[in-house]
């Protein structure tokens, strides 16, 4: 049998290398679900970012979701130019005064990708009174598999994920969410 | 005209250009025009010149302001990469998988040029061939006895 020659072989060598560069990059660019698969399956997997700690929206320092421990955190990613955030701010608001009022945790909104000028008074106009962190470098919001928004994480006292709404949420989604949160960790 | 003159007008053609393109140059300022190709934007992925989105409308503005405070197109740019991180330029990065939009054409262009370097030498040496031996028709015999007849018969005459 004749052997191919030198010609065809840097040819397909070049050709593989090229195909294996766009599965590569067509790979690594898709979102990472692991999260919402966990939770589907009814499992509560740690909070991912814990550490990250970012810039407060109105400048008077830095915060981090490990810094929360002990409470229940619903963390929204947001942007003040997007239309379903500035929609389902007020059952979030909702949710922040049921919170304040026990004692038992906070809302923490992070900005996604918002020029802060424009995030502050989207919070002043919408009439939030929860925190926000700036994640303009994407710092959390990958760990969590966000690229679209507005996505919300509600997490219990111990850290850990109880429920995930990618896209805009509800009353019915939070209050269930807050209550199995509240409830203690899953056994 | 004396040189002395001559001297004189040429130098102040000098300061009057001198003087023109300094104060161009202090009112030539930044337009959105000017940036909005060499920026992402970031949600969706394409330069912000051709970007319709909210988000693409929130980064016009947010450029117009460091325009109005006075930040050059490179300033802009910086601030922007600083607030957003490098992928809000329209220049892929020079790490990561973005290495390989300078990788890929510099590969391809070695690749090509390696062929070529296989193939000329090939496609010379077959040219001298064709040239050194001129190609014998294949023929059958009973064509070949035919054709040795005919010219025969053609150098008779």
């Amino acid at each position: 049998m004749k052997r191919p020659g030198v010609l065809p072989t840097i040819i397909a060598v070049f050709c593989a290398m090229l195909i294996a560069l766009i599965i590569y990059g067509v790979s690594s660019t898709g979102a990472d679900t692991s999260l919402d698969s966990a939770v589907r399956s009814g499992k509560r997997p740690q909070a991912p970012g814990a550490t990250v700690a970012l810039p407060k929206l109105d400048g008077t320092g830095t915060l981090s979701i490990g810094a929360l421990r002990g409470k229940v955190v619903v963390l929204n990613f947001w942007a003040s130019w997007c239309d379903p955030c500035k929609a389902e701010a007020p059952v979030l608001q909702n949710a922040q005064r049921r919170l304040e009022r026990s004692g038992d945790g906070t809302v923490l909104g992070v900005t996604y990708k918002d020029f802060a000028a424009e995030s502050r008074r989207f919070e002043r106009e919408v009439g939030v009174t929860y925190p926000s962190l700036r994640d303009d470098k994407l710092k959390l919001a990958p760990k969590y598999g966000t690229t679209k928004l507005p996505e919300t994480f509600v997490i219990d006292r111990e850290g850990k994920i109880v429920a995930i709404s990618r896209g805009q949420l509800d009353q019915k989604f939070l209050d269930s969410a807050l209550d199995k949160a509240l409830g203690g960790p899953a056994a | 005209m004396s040189l002395r003159r001559i001297g004189a007008v040429l130098a102040l053609a000098l300061a009057l250009a001198a003087c023109a393109s300094s104060a161009s140059a202090a009112t030539a300022r930044t337009n959105l025009t000017d940036v909005e190709d060499e920026v992402m934007c970031d949600t969706c992925n394409v330069p912000l010149y051709i970007a319709e989105s909210p988000r693409a409308d929130q980064l016009r503005r947010e450029i117009r302001v460091l325009i109005a405070q006075g930040e050059t197109k490179n300033e802009i740019k910086a601030t922007l990469k600083d607030r957003y991180g490098p992928a809000i330029l329209a220049m892929p990065q020079r790490s990561g998988f973005s290495l390989a939009a300078y990788l890929v054409p510099i590969l391809a262009a070695l690749g090509l040029l390696a062929l070529m370097a296989v193939l000329l030498p090939r496609w010379r040496r077959r040219g001298r061939e064709r040239d050194e031996e001129p190609p014998e028709p294949d023929l059958s015999d009973a064509d070949r006895g035919r054709l040795e007849d005919e010219l025969a018969q053609f150098d008779g005459r």
